[in-house]
């Protein structure tokens, strides 16, 4: 068994060196790529046109994608990166590992203007906290309003967990320097802190909570894939805090040109249409088609919250040290 | 008896040391290779100390609470014979080998807000408790490793040689005299290895704690390396953090040592034991309570989890299948490795009179925190290879090792007694190598290699290791794939792969577990 | 000749030395107090216990160094002279080959070991199936065809009922016989010494005396000797 294993291994490493055509290696988070993601749709329409092999190398998610290639630094196999979010691109930059992405300006469907030298985003979508509606009657419209309730939310940790780092800023950027008191309010509302996402999704379908931090677009999947209306999402009156997620490729990268090519190709429909539908997230360019059915049925914040990347990571210490203090009361 | 200590045979010497090797690179190895990349330690601050505190304190209640409450499980399976007691033995290892999601799944679903615990005390008019907290991250360890206990303690009651039950009998022995007599002895010689055993395993632990505690008040040190690894990018920070996980389970080891003093039962012929002490009304009673109490706790959620799967699993999805045949071959391949470091490290161990380094050292793997080791191994790899290629292999070689504790607790105390009881005779016989390995060796350590290789199969099955890292997307195994359809929103499907897993967990472990039990000596 | 060339052991606050020979093809009793060091001698012989200095020598050879396994030596232990997880065909096959790969003439020579013990047709019987006199008997068949030129007893019959043991004793002269071999045997019955042993070997007081002719020694006791035996010295006080 053990032989055959690493056989498996060696044999994986020779067809891939045995293939002429030139690859494009696209690191990315692990949801991007399984069955379920829009990875091998990507993939596919891809390489119909490029004449490569596109092939993802997965890294749990953008925080660990981040770790990953600054720990391989300029020694790293990446093109491109692809799945950071904008808490993460100031660090991402600072490195110096990323290269201009020097496209030329694109229309963006975005709530807010995208100007990023070194990153492109493909898609986006609002925090939010999402509820039963045959269960919470009187949905919160604000954190202040959730905080006097009696309703329940499951949130995740903010140093393991992606949309966790979102709602500290979420917080961080509605109230500035009433966070605190905000977090202290919500404290006796709060069931658990979960290290991830899924964690958090599973226990409030499991009716461990009213309300469970996740996004907007979340109902959808419900909506669409299983036929079920009954879960919506809150839309706060200070506003929703945007999840922007973005792509860029390495300065190092042997394949520059077919870097610029895959992220021309990010934008364009034949990408952008697969998005909704296995992210459940909105395309970063609304496709001609436009958004799938039971889209329009999706609360939609009238302000969008987002902290620029420059700032976020000069904020999040305060904001993790406020959180911490108000939680561990 | 004065017994001359035997050099050791220069096979088991190198195969001892190049398991020890491994051992030492994959721990403290990755450790330094990190640190080496991080270019130093750094400070530790204020909050680190606190989790170091929470630490310290949730893992050494779990630990005592499960092996305080496994004694009077595993004495009740041991003088107990009733239809069903193999197979509730082998379900309750089950809670011990999921991977932490779908046991907190499961947890929650009896004893979360709105679990069967609280409906039911909702129903009979009693408030509603929350398990949020720290008897939350109790609980659940204690639900985690409970099943371990009782296995280990099973093990050191059945390793009492039937003559000793018998000339108890012979002399009139109540169950208060067998205490004395036999059982605490054994309790004595291994209690401290088990206890510690389970403390490191609560020293690690990040998802439980965080999930059941309730907030950042429950942060393990754990979760503190996560943090400095991939909240502030320190790397310096998570390896100093790392370090002193290390630290505390060289302390913890070492005193477990101090403590520990072998039983000294000496051997017996292989006679199946018969308890003649037992047959009381009040202890049968008692037994009975002991069992159906355990037996509850701990299946209860495994049966939520079994029947929220169960009417998924035909229509699971295809990659979900491949996933559930590569993560065989990786329990497979894991189990191989594991004996193969196990075994010559247990007899090296065994044949030296007392507890020393080398037993220790196999305790290592537990106070490694994964993502340490998947990282140091990562940049210690990354020169020689892509990682997505050795993704599969490494991962059974982490399995491997990080099973290896467990499986020398288990193979230790019987290699011991191999030796005690056999060595002077097969060292007069001439009884050396392959053949005293094949004659002598694997027939006396049946049992517990039976046990460690299920183990380790279910093991290396549920846990999802240092794949995150080396995973390139397509190789995924089954509690990656798990996640990832928790990640798509597919709970339902997940709760199919989730019972797919613990039924091929629970059969390689049952499989392995019964070919060591097969054909036991009368 | 067995000779054991000034010899001392130590443990912890115990000593016993050793400087004597035991001529070829003889039959020596060890007698002397409990935790004298009977036991342990056998243990240096056998090479389980090494000496704190001295030599062991066979036929002139030191064999101090030598592995248990090589020493041209047979012992039974006081119990423990099987393994409980093999067959008593199995059992007596280790004495021929240690890694059990046994020619058909070697099975042969097997069964016919154990038909000579009185064991015929128990060659699958596994220990725990036999009684206490079968085992011992098993374990004299693996020596028999184990036939090393030294033979150490270690009280292997200390638990057999006096027939049994005496039946034992007679079965190991024959088998002594059959192999020229040397025998030294741990005794705590001067019955059985003057019976099976012309010459015995007094350990006492952290000495082991030299052989001396069995019967003038119990007729004669030295006085440690004789506290042991329950004897008043004939010399009186």
């Amino acid at each position: 068994m053990k032989k055959s294993l690493m056989m498996a291994g060696f044999l994986a490493a020779t067809t891939a060196a045995a293939q002429e055509k030139p690859v494009l290696t696209v690191y990315t988070y692990d949801s991007f790529v399984s069955e379920w993601g829009p990875g091998p749709q990507v993939e596919t329409a891809f390489e119909a046109e490029c004449g490569c092999d596109l092939r993802f190398v997965a890294a749990g998610d953008g925080a660990a994608l981040l770790s990953r290639v600054l720990l391989e630094g300029e020694s790293t196999e990446a093109d491109v990166v692809l799945g950071l979010d904008t808490n993460l691109t100031a660090t991402a930059a600072a490195s110096g590992l990323f290269a201009e992405h020097g496209q030329a300006a694109t229309e963006f469907d975005l709530p807010v203007d995208w100007v990023d030298p070194h990153f492109l985003p493909y898609d986006w979508g609002y925090f939010a906290f999402v509820y039963d509606r045959t269960k919470v009657a009187d949905a919160p419209t604000d954190f202040e309003a959730l905080a006097a309730s009696d309703l329940t939310i499951v949130i995740q940790d903010p140093r393991s967990s992606t949309p966790g780092l979102g709602l500290l800023l979420w917080v961080k950027a509605a109230y500035g320097d009433r966070a605190g008191e905000i977090w202290s309010a919500l404290a006796d509302n709060i069931v658990t802190v979960t290290p991830g996402w899924s964690e958090a999704y599973g226990m409030f379908l499991e009716g461990e909570a009213d309300l469970v931090l996740s996004y907007t677009t979340s109902p959808a999947y419900h909506l669409i894939a299983e036929g079920d209306d009954t879960k919506a999402a809150a839309a706060f009156s200070e506003g929703n805090y945007l999840q922007v997620e973005v792509a860029g490729k390495l300065a190092g990268s042997d394949q520059g040109e077919l870097a610029d090519r895959f992220l021309a190709f990010m934008v364009t429909d034949a990408f952008q249409s697969v998005i909704p539908e296995t992210n459940w997230m909105y395309p970063a360019v609304t496709p001609e088609a436009g958004l799938p059915t039971g889209f329009e049925t999706l609360v939609i914040p009238e302000k969008a919250l987002l902290v620029p990347a420059a700032d976020a990571a000069a904020l999040r210490d305060t904001a993790l040290s406020e959180w911490q203090t108000a939680l561990s009361r | 008896m004065a017994d001359r200590a035997q050099p050791l045979s220069l096979p088991l010497r190198v195969g001892a040391g190049a398991a020890a090797a491994l051992v030492l690179a994959l721990t403290l190895g990755t450790l330094g290779a990190v640190l080496l990349r991080a270019g130093g330690a750094s400070a530790l601050g204020a909050a680190d100390w606190a989790a170091l505190r929470f630490t310290l304190t949730q893992a050494f209640v779990s630990a005592a609470l499960s092996v305080l409450l496994a004694i009077p499980v595993a004495r009740a399976l041991a003088r107990r014979r009733f239809p069903g007691r193999g197979i509730l033995i082998t379900l309750l290892g089950a809670p011990f080998i999921l991977p932490v999601i779908v046991a907190v799944m499961g947890i929650l679903t009896i004893f979360g807000r709105s679990g069967l615990v609280n409906d039911g005390l909702a129903a009979l008019g009693f408030g509603r408790i929350s398990i949020y907290g720290f008897h939350g991250v109790v609980l659940a360890h204690v639900f985690f490793n409970l099943p371990l206990a009782v296995r280990l303690l099973l093990q050191g009651w059945l390793a009492i040689p039937a003559e000793r039950f018998r000339l108890s009998a012979a002399l009139g022995f109540r169950p208060g005299d067998i205490a004395r007599h036999l059982e605490r002895p054994m309790l004595r010689a291994l209690l401290p290895g088990i206890f510690v055993t389970i403390f490191l395993i609560c020293l690690t632990s990040f998802a439980v704690a965080l999930t059941l505690g309730g907030g950042p008040k429950a942060t393990t040190i754990e979760l503190a390396i996560y943090q400095a690894f991939r909240f502030d990018f320190d790397l310096g920070r998570a390896a100093t953090l790392a370090a002193m996980q290390l630290l505390l389970c060289a302390i913890a080891a070492g005193t477990a040592m101090r403590f520990s003093l072998p039983s000294g039962f000496g051997a017996g012929l292989d006679r199946p034991v018969a308890r003649w002490d037992a047959g009381a009304a009040t202890l049968i009673l008692q037994d009975a309570a002991v069992l159906t109490l355990g037996a509850a706790f701990l299946l209860a959620p495994l049966a939520a989890i079994a029947l929220a799967g169960l009417p998924q699993l035909a229509g699971l999805p295809a990659p979900v299948w491949h996933a559930a045949l590569r993560s065989l071959g990786v329990a497979l391949g894991s189990t191989a490795f594991a004996l193969a470091l196990a075994l010559p490290l247990a007899l090296a161990v065994a044949q030296r009179r007392r507890a020393d380094l080398l037993e220790s050292l196999g305790m290592l793997p537990l106070a490694t925190s994964s993502l340490i080791l998947g990282t140091g191994l990562f940049l210690l790899l990354r020169p020689i290879a892509s990682p997505g290629d050795l993704a599969l292999p490494v991962t059974a070689l982490v399995n491997a090792t990080m099973a290896l504790p467990f499986i020398l607790r288990a193979l230790i105390p019987a290699a011991r007694d191999a030796h005690e009881g056999y060595g002077r005779l097969a060292d007069s016989l001439g009884l050396a190598g392959v053949a005293r390995l094949r004659l002598l060796t694997l027939p006396r350590l049946r049992r517990p290699l039976g046990f460690a290789a299920g183990l380790t199969a279910a093991l290396s099955m549920g846990d999802l290791g240092v794949i995150a890292l080396f995973a390139d997307g397509e190789r995924a195994t089954l509690p990656l794939q798990l996640y990832r359809l928790m990640g798509a929103y597919r709970m339902a499907d997940a709760a199919g792969a989730a019972v797919l897993l613990l039924a091929l967990s629970l059969g390689l472990f049952w499989i392995f577990d019964r070919g060591g039990r097969a054909d036991a000596d009368a | 000749m067995l000779t054991l060339d000034t010899i001392t052991v130590r443990q912890d606050d115990f000593r016993l030395s050793a400087d004597l020979s035991v001529a070829q093809g003889s039959h020596v009793a060890l007698i002397g107090p409990s935790g004298a060091g009977k036991s342990t001698l056998l243990s240096v012989i056998a090479g389980f216990f090494p000496p704190a200095s001295g030599r062991v020598l066979w036929q002139g050879q030191d064999i101090t160094g030598a592995a248990p396994g090589t020493r041209p030596l047979s012992i039974l232990f006081q119990d423990q002279n099987l393994f409980p997880h093999l067959t008593a065909a199995e059992n007596v096959g280790l004495g021929l080959r240690p890694d059990l790969r046994l020619a058909a003439g070697e099975h042969e020579a097997v069964s016919r070991a154990l038909t000579r013990t009185g064991l015929a047709g128990m060659e699958n019987r596994k220990p725990a199936a036999l009684s206490g006199g079968q085992q011992s008997r098993v374990a004299l068949a693996r020596v028999l065809l184990r036939s090393r030129p030294l033979m150490l007893l270690d009280e292997p019959f200390a638990a057999l009922g006096p027939a049994l043991k005496a039946e034992m004793l007679d079965l190991v002269a024959e088998i002594a016989e059959e192999t020229r071999a040397t025998v030294l045997m741990v005794s705590h019955d001067p019955g059985d010494a003057l019976r099976f042993a012309p010459d015995t070997i007094v350990v006492a007081d952290g000495i082991a005396h030299p052989p001396q002719p069995t019967g003038a020694l119990l007729d004669n006791p030295p006085p440690a000797l004789a506290a042991y035996l329950d004897v008043t010295p004939p010399s009186g006080r």
